[in-house]
Order: structure tokens, then C-alpha cells, then sequence
């Protein structure tokens, strides 16, 4: 988890002039982005956390910060829970 | 630059269906200002409306070369002809990535086998390069959207089965899929624009359309941030690679032309002024094509920088296109001024290249925004 914030925070800061970004920093609301971004974090997290991001995964709660990106990864990365014995 | 051989295959499929189909009657098509519905069934036969649906939803599922290929090669014969690949394919891939498994049911396999033709209305009169200022507006009322508003230059919109339009609502911007007989929609046929001529523009009315909220693509507030941004960089790409379609064609035109004229006894391309002017061609058209084929291997390995250097290449493709193109008609003098002589459409094609799916301004913005963002990076990782 601690591997997954440290590629997030790189990443984040390339595109925020390099300002540090604290876990739970909104960094939409705070406008350190530009348009771009949004969707060159989408491409950021399917190629380096291996997921596929779509319709179901659009609510701002889980781009915000970068717990919830980290939350979002362990998510779509965990295999499907199942009822099966 | 080396391709595979299934893109050489593709490359050599293209070109010849450029030739045959497309090159003859392109500058009919552009005088008459209408798209033949038999060009693009040809089109829809060979699977190219699929170009970007996988295969197992009923398209080709071509990689990101094998759509530029492509879109270079109708560049070639007919932007026009381009611009159709490249609005369905931006609304195709839309459907396919943010679409809900109800609309990819509905929608995937009529828009891969062409059955469907899909048109991007996001553009209205005071919303172009900042697509906030739009003002269409969703309203949501019960288990609808109502849809009010006034869409421009809408590409292929006379044709179009189903259009992706962008509206404001009360949670933000949102993309909805608009079916051409929603009542309450009025289509407007635009004729007399510059370029692209035959690309069977339209005006849309929205007038309280109500469409069900299971049309709604993505989510309340990302219709710009993520929908627009995915299509529209999907457009970006297919663009650029049709730009360096618009320079090759003027390139051959004025090898042909500038072997036979003569001008006081003498062959066109034995002036050096010609002969500086064919240089800069083919350097630019190449450096273009390079510039694609950067840009496409970035996004079939889905990096992020894909984006950037997509729009790098739409960049100078389009600028490389519209130098091109002038010079194109310089050469061919008081022909290339005439409507027999395909370079005068090229001509008025590559400046429309210059404005659509962001303005050479919009790219400089952008990409030198890029570029402090990359010397910030660089002097912290120093630190």
C-alpha cells in the first residue's frame, strides 16, 4: 500500500510543480490540476496498478485523494468475492 | 519505423481502397457537399466503422497504428471521408470505455458494424475551445433527462443514427446518448463552411428532448473531465494521422504536376525553389508520421504521456498539413487555384485541421504547459 501512494504521490507531483501532496489532500478541489490530468491519472492507474477503470468507478470519492485511489486500487484489484465453498 | 505485417497488410488494404473508392470522387463529393450513403456502407463492409470496437463486440478491433494507417490514408483521398472514421470512432470508444453494459448491448455492435453512425456534439456558437461555456442543459426530472439547447458545426450530423452530446446539469457536466428520433430534436443541415465540405454538417435543436436517464454515459460531473477528454483525445490522434494523409497527397500531387509543367522551357522540378519547397514536404510529412506513430505505440501500451504526445502530433501534423498545402498550390500556380486540381481542396481541408479537436492555440497552451511540468519535475527530482 505504502509502494502504491509513494508511484501516486510521484505522479501527482509531476503534475502539480512538484508541490508535496499529504494522503488526504483533495487535489481536485484544490485546483492543483489542469484538464488533462484527470484522465492521464485514469491511464496512470489502469497501467501501473493492472485495473480497469469504467462506468461504475466515475464518483469523485474515489480520485479525490490519494487514500482513495489506493482504496480504489485494492478494490478493483482483489478477486471477486464468491459464495461458492 | 518498422510496421508488423499485419500492419502492412492493412496498409496496403487501405491505400487501395483509397484509390479505387475514394480519390475518383472526392472532389465531387467536396463540390456537391454531400457524403454519398454508398461510400460509407463501403466503408461499414470493410469493417473500418469498427476500427475501434474489439472484435468480440462486432468490430475490428484494430491497435492504435492500425487506426492511424488508416486514418492517413483517407486523409490522402478525403478529410471529409476522415472526419466520419473520426467522430464514430470517438463516439464508438466512448460507448465501449464509459458506457453502462445497457447502451454497449444497445449501441456497440450497430456502431462497429456501421450499422449505426455515430456524431460528437459538444461544439455551440459561444462554446468551442472552452467546452465549460456550454449551455445546453440536462434537467433531471423523475426517471428522465430533459435536454434544452443549441448545438453547431456538429460533423456527420445529417447522417448521424445517435449523437454523444454534452450538457450542463445541476450535478455537472454530463454525456448523454441523443437517438436521432428523439422527439423534440431538429437537425439543420450547415452547407458553405471553408473546408471539409462534404462532411454533412449540422445544426442541432434541442427542445426538451427527454431521454431516459439510462442514456446518461459516465457520471454526473465527468461528462467533460473524462468523456469529452477520452473522445476527444481519440479525435486529436485520428486527426493528425489524417493530416499527415493531407501532406502526402499534396506531396504526390506536386511530384506529378511539377514533372510535367514546364515553365519557360523548363520542368517545374528542375527549379531549386521548386525543388526546396518538395524538400520541406517530405521532411515535414515524415516527421509528422513519426510523431503518430510515437503517439500510437504510447497508447496501445496505455501510458499516460499518450495524451501529450497525442496532442504534440496532432500539433504538427496539422501545422506541417496547412504548410504543406500552400505551397502545394503555389506550385501548381493558377491550377492549384482550380477545383480540377485536388490541391485547392486540401488546401481549404487543412486549415479546418488547424481549428477541430483543439486549435493550434489550445495544443500551444497545453503542450507548453507540459513542457514547465516536465522542467518542475526534473529540478525537484535534483534537489
Amino acid at each position: 500500500m505504502e509502494q502504491a501512494k509513494e508511484k501516486l504521490r510521484a505522479f501527482i507531483g509531476r503534475h502539480t510543480g512538484g508541490r508535496v501532496i499529504d494522503d488526504d489532500d483533495r487535489i481536485f478541489a484544490a485546483g492543483f490540476v489542469n484538464s488533462m490530468f484527470a484522465m492521464q491519472l485514469v491511464l496512470f492507474l489502469e497501467k501501473n496498478f493492472q485495473i480497469a477503470i469504467g462506468n461504475d468507478d466515475l464518483d469523485l470519492k474515489n480520485f479525490q485523494t490519494i487514500n482513495a485511489m489506493v482504496d480504489l486500487i485494492g478494490r478493483k484489484a482483489a478477486p471477486p468475492q464468491t459464495n461458492a465453498r | 519505423m518498422e510496421l508488423n505485417s499485419q500492419q502492412q497488410r492493412l496498409r496496403s488494404e487501405f491505400w487501395q481502397f483509397v484509390d479505387v473508392h475514394v480519390v475518383p470522387f472526392a472532389n465531387a463529393w467536396d463540390r456537391q457537399e454531400i457524403m454519398p450513403p454508398e461510400i460509407v456502407r463501403q466503408m461499414a463492409n470493410h469493417g473500418y466503422l469498427g476500427a475501434l470496437v474489439p472484435v468480440g463486440k462486432g468490430g475490428a478491433g484494430f491497435d492504435s497504428v492500425e487506426f492511424g494507417l488508416l486514418n492517413e490514408e483517407l486523409g490522402r483521398g478525403c478529410s471529409s471521408l476522415r472526419s466520419l472514421l473520426t467522430v464514430h470512432s470517438m463516439v464508438a470508444l466512448t460507448v465501449s470505455r464509459w458506457g453502462t453494459e445497457n447502451l454497449k448491448m444497445q449501441w456497440l455492435e450497430k456502431l462497429g458494424q456501421g450499422q449505426a453512425i455515430g456524431a460528437f456534439a459538444i461544439t455551440e456558437a459561444e462554446a468551442g475551445s472552452d467546452a465549460r461555456e456550454i449551455r445546453t442543459e440536462a434537467i433531471e426530472c423523475g426517471d428522465d433527462f430533459v435536454l434544452t439547447g443549441h448545438k453547431k458545426w456538429i460533423t456527420f450530423g445529417q447522417m448521424a443514427d445517435l449523437f454523444l452530446v454534452f450538457a450542463d446539469s445541476q450535478r455537472g457536466h454530463c454525456a448523454f446518448v441523443l437517438e436521432r428520433d428523439t422527439p423534440g430534436l431538429v437537425i439543420l443541415p450547415v452547407h458553405g463552411m471553408l473546408g471539409t465540405r462534404a462532411s454533412m454538417m449540422a445544426e442541432l435543436r434541442l427542445e426538451q428532448c427527454r431521454i431516459p436517464k439510462q442514456n446518461l454515459v459516465g457520471a454526473p460531473g465527468f461528462g467533460l473531465s473524462h468523456i469529452a477528454s477520452s473522445a476527444l483525445d481519440c479525435g486529436r490522434y485520428s486527426v493528425a494521422w489524417g493530416c499527415v494523409g493531407i501532406g502526402q497527397a499534396c506531396l504526390e500531387s506536386c511530384l506529378q504536376y511539377s514533372g510535367q509543367r514546364k515553365q519557360s522551357g523548363v520542368l517545374l522540378r528542375e527549379r531549386q525553389l521548386i525543388q526546396r519547397m518538395i524538400t520541406q514536404m517530405v521532411a515535414g510529412v515524415k516527421a509528422a508520421r513519426l510523431l503518430c506513430y510515437h503517439a500510437g505505440q504510447l497508447r496501445d501500451a496505455g501510458d499516460p504521456t499518450s495524451i501529450i504526445e497525442t496532442s504534440i502530433a496532432k500539433y504538427f501534423a496539422c501545422r506541417t498539413a496547412a504548410e504543406i498545402a500552400r505551397d502545394a498550390v503555389q506550385i501548381h500556380g493558377a491550377n492549384g487555384c482550380s477545383s480540377e486540381y485536388p490541391v485547392e481542396r486540401f488546401y481549404r481541408d487543412s486549415k479546418i485541421m488547424e481549428i477541430v479537436e483543439g486549435s493550434n492555440e489550445i495544443q500551444e497552451i497545453t503542450i507548453a504547459r507540459s513542457a514547465f511540468e516536465s522542467v518542475t519535475e526534473t529540478a525537484t527530482a535534483t534537489r
